[in-house]
């Protein structure tokens, strides 16, 4: 692998850190008595709400329509997650070190597997908060549940819920595609990566 | 008798001219003086906001009335020297000790003047202050959550009208008696003494409050005056910062029917303060201490959210008859009310209510006078200096019964004429009448937002009227009193709106809306509440007795309160609801009020705890409930309290949802 893919296969990897400093997914929601909207951030590790107090007066909301109330402690997901974004980011830095083409399918495949993974597992859970319902809860709508929508926009009651990918989400789709454009460009000199360890300066300036 | 004649006779006949001209103005045309633009300058569309806060005092009613300019909408009220069920201000355990005194609880005030915090001689947006004249009292209100937060009594004073005017950097707050009363030389005590012996034993003081970083007020010094009626006052700027400037009548000392033997003479004075010299004294340890018993409260919400009162006992009194250079006498004519210094400070405009002219100082003039000792007499230790040494012109044709100035920044000023009920506006250069406008109807103060500032916004101008009769749509024989809003950003003024505001508001003040909004509080936060019987969740939420007194730490939130059944109550018990607001979202507080209670209702803002004192009389059981439609299920917010006989075994028992 040439120096330049391999730095660039460190910046897919070094990347991810900002998955630690930015949400990954945002709900948004509007109602007539919110017209500043309300809302919540999924991070790597928790679930905010978007200003100081949105996630305990969403939960306020909820408790109307018989929803369990969102308390991040309860998600273990959020515990592993950190983990997971730092494995990806030790083994993206040991591949780009290494240099070899290979593992980059590898560690690319791996990254859109969990990617897919967590997308279902935020699916289900959205399905439970908005199936499980308390029966005794004070608003009943015959044949209304209240999952959020994984992506785009719902109208559930007085509010409209829309749910986005937030920055995080897309860091990690600029990293998955720059490792893949350093796999492909890598693909393009005629040695297969065989002789990288060896060939760097020759290989650079074949490419 | 022959002199009241004559004063009636003398004001009654223009009186009734003006009338006339108006009466005749109404026929002719419905839009009296008003421009036909003037709709779309004061529309404010639905969802938008107005461009300035207005601070209109209650008068009689002892609270705050905020509006919007230019729409007039009346945006709020804060109550400040009057309990107010609305909320439960001066009810609740909390706000009680608020309108404590050293005559005891005082549940009612008259607030004349609010005056906005300065910095640079610029309002700035941080408090506004309130006097309250019967019982003399001064009251910050914070403008991060338009609470009143302090209000401090005055001692040695009676009627504390020419009071609260800031000086530029709010260091100091004036407060002027306008009532002398017998004070004792040696220990300034009120005497009981013949009411006609004014002369000999009746003083006033002028009062200074020093104001803290953090707003706290203390009194920092008084100065012993002669026994005249101090009326208004205002402090100096740029040239003249360092001087406070205040009005008397009743220089004659007259103590029966002072509509007329208060009337005679010529010329009263402007009493000119040297407070910066006066604080060097201060500092020197100079003046007297003397007793002047004055009670101060104040109340944080970071401290707890619980008044507080403190009783202190004594005031420095500074005496210009020991003390050189500290006030000066100003010849004023005739009975003047308003003192207003125009936004340089150079110019000092008395509103000689009974005189055919607006006399204009000279600042500069006064302080060559007072370096050349042109005095033409001396008053109680206080040199009169001599009219025309200071005076830099008069105001020809101002109208009648000029009351107050205020300015525009563009130089110039702008007289309210009572008994001609009109505004005037003036070259202060000139001192020359520029334009007039009629007012509906006999303007008392009028208000530019910034208009007693270095900085006004000359934009709009409010007359204060203090007499509606057929403005708006009859209420019976009382009535809201009446301001008009009027377009002062031309050459020309121009009436653009009528609407009726609360109470009896004397003066008022207006801000640029982004300076208040910025600092503004949407509710408190749970974490910071200090309050001692707070409960920050329902876990916590329990029933206590001690002896004949019962604690229920109680919490809200939509829709239930926790606890919301209640046992073990008795007859002859005092019974605490220390109610926290669980809600942390802006504009949701939850009312409280129990059926029979012998106050006000609670209005509990989110984060906030209030306490509420019940003291049931029949045994059987008691409905509450929430007074603020909170939610969907508001209705459903109330619970019960059982009472049962005086020494009844029924035990405390309390709960939920069970």
């Amino acid at each position: 692998m040439s120096k330049k893919n391999r730095l660039w296969m460190a910046l897919a990897s070094l990347m991810l850190i900002l998955v630690y400093f930015f949400p990954l997914w945002g709900i948004s929601m509007e109602a007539p008595q919110y017209p500043e909207g309300i809302g919540m951030n999924i991070t790597v590790n928790d679930i905010t709400g978007k200003e100081p107090h949105d996630l305990g007066n969403i939960n306020g909301l909820n408790h109307y329509i018989g929803m369990k109330a969102i308390t991040p402690d309860s998600i273990p997901e959020l515990k592993i997650m950190p983990y997971i974004f730092a494995f990806l980011i030790a083994t993206g830095l040991m591949i780009a070190l290494w240099g070899s083409r290979k593992w980059i399918v590898v560690w690319l495949g791996l990254f859109v597997l969990l990617a897919i993974a967590g997308l279902v597992d935020f699916y289900i859970w959205g399905y439970d908060y908005g199936h499980n319902l308390n029966p005794n809860a004070p608003i009943k709508v015959p044949g209304m549940t209240y999952q959020p929508p994984l992506i785009g926009s719902k109208q559930l009651l007085n509010i409209n819920a829309t749910s986005l990918p937030h920055i995080g989400f897309y860091v990690a789709l600029i990293s998955m595609g720059i490792a893949s454009m350093v796999w492909w460009k890598e693909g393009k000199t005629d040695d297969g990566g065989k002789s990288e360890k060896t060939m760097n300066n020759n290989t650079r300036k074949a490419a | 008798m022959n002199t009241i004649h004559k004063i009636i006779g003398t004001w009654a006949l223009p009186l009734l001219v003006v009338s006339g001209v108006l009466l005749a103005g109404c026929q002719n045309g419905q839009q009296i003086g008003s421009s036909d633009d003037a709709a779309s300058k004061v529309y404010v569309a639905p969802g938008e906001h107005d461009e300035f806060y207005g601070f209109f005092s209650g008068g009689y009613n002892g609270q705050l009335g905020i509006y919007g300019l230019p729409s007039g909408r009346h945006l709020f009220t804060v109550p400040v020297f009057s309990q107010a069920p609305v909320n439960g201000y001066g009810y609740s355990e909390e706000t009680k000790a608020m309108l404590n005194t050293s005559h005891g609880f005082v549940p009612w005030g008259d607030a004349h003047h609010p005056e906005l915090s300065q910095t640079n001689g610029e309002t700035d947006g941080r408090w506004i202050f309130i006097n309250e004249n019967n019982t003399p009292r001064v009251a910050r209100i914070g403008l991060d959550d338009f609470k009143t937060q302090e209000i401090i009594e005055i001692p040695n004073s009676a009627g504390n009208h020419a009071s609260p005017f800031v000086t530029p950097n709010t260091e100091y707050i004036s407060a002027a008696t306008r009532f002398s009363i017998p004070m004792d030389d040696k220990d300034m005590q009120n005497m009981d003494v013949p009411i006609d012996s004014y002369k000999e034993n009746f003083r006033g003081t002028l009062s200074f409050i020093k104001v803290s970083d953090k707003g706290k007020m203390n009194i920092d010094f008084q100065i012993l005056m002669p026994g005249f009626d101090y009326d208004l006052s205002h402090a100096g700027k740029g040239p003249s910062d360092g001087w406070s400037f205040f009005t008397s009548y009743n220089s004659e000392e007259a103590n029966t029917l002072l509509e007329i033997n208060a009337s005679k003479n010529d010329k009263d004075f402007i009493a000119a303060v040297n407070w910066k010299k006066a604080a060097e004294y201060v500092k020197q340890g100079k003046g007297t201490m003397m007793p002047g018993e004055h009670v101060r409260n104040y109340i944080d919400h970071e401290e707890g959210g619980i008044a507080k009162s403190e009783t202190i006992e004594e005031v420095r009194v500074l005496d210009p008859r020991k003390l050189d250079g500290l006030v000066y006498f100003l010849p004023t004519p005739k009975s003047p009310h308003g003192v207003d210094v125009d936004p340089s400070g150079k110019y000092i405009v008395a509103g000689g209510k009974l005189s055919t002219v607006i006399p204009v100082h000279s600042f500069a003039k006064m302080k060559k006078a007072i370096e050349n000792e042109e005095f033409e007499g001396e008053v109680m230790g206080v040199p009169v200096l001599n009219y025309d040494s200071i005076l830099y012109g008069e105001v020809e044709n101002p109208g009648l019964g000029p009351l107050h100035t205020e300015f525009d920044g563009k130089g110039n000023a702008y007289t309210t004429a009572f008994i001609s009920s009109e505004i005037v506006k003036w070259d202060i250069e000139k001192t020359e009448v520029v334009d007039r406008i009629n007012t509906y109807y006999s303007p008392g103060h009028l208000m530019i937002p910034g208009g007693d500032s270095q900085k006004p916004d000359g934009k709009y101008l409010v007359a204060l009227n203090k007499i509606t009769k057929d403005r708006y749509l009859p209420t019976g024989p009382e009535m809201f009193h009446s301001a008009q809003l009027i377009d002062i950003s031309g050459e020309k003024m121009k009436l653009l709106l009528d609407f009726p505001t609360e109470g009896e508001p004397h003066y008022a003040q207006g801000i640029a809306a982004e300076k208040v909004i910025e600092n503004q509080k949407r509710f408190y936060k749970l974490e910071d509440n200090g309050h001692p019987d707070a409960i920050t969740s329902e876990k916590q939420a329990r029933v206590e007795r001690d002896g004949n007194e019962v604690h229920i730490y109680m919490t809200a939130i939509r829709s239930h309160f926790t606890p919301d059944n209640i046992e073990g109550v008795k007859v002859g018990d005092e019974v605490y609801f220390h109610i926290t607001n669980l809600e942390q979202d802006w504009d949701v507080p939850h009312g409280f009020a129990i059926k029979g209670a012998n106050n006000a209702e609670l209005l509990i803002m989110p984060g906030e705890t209030l306490s509420f004192k019940w003291e049931p009389q029949k045994e059987g059981v008691f409905p509450f409930y929430c007074t603020d439609f909170c939610s969907a299920l508001h209705q459903e917010m109330q619970g019960y309290v059982r009472v049962s006989p005086k020494g009844s075994d029924v035990e405390i028992a309390y709960g939920t949802g069970q």
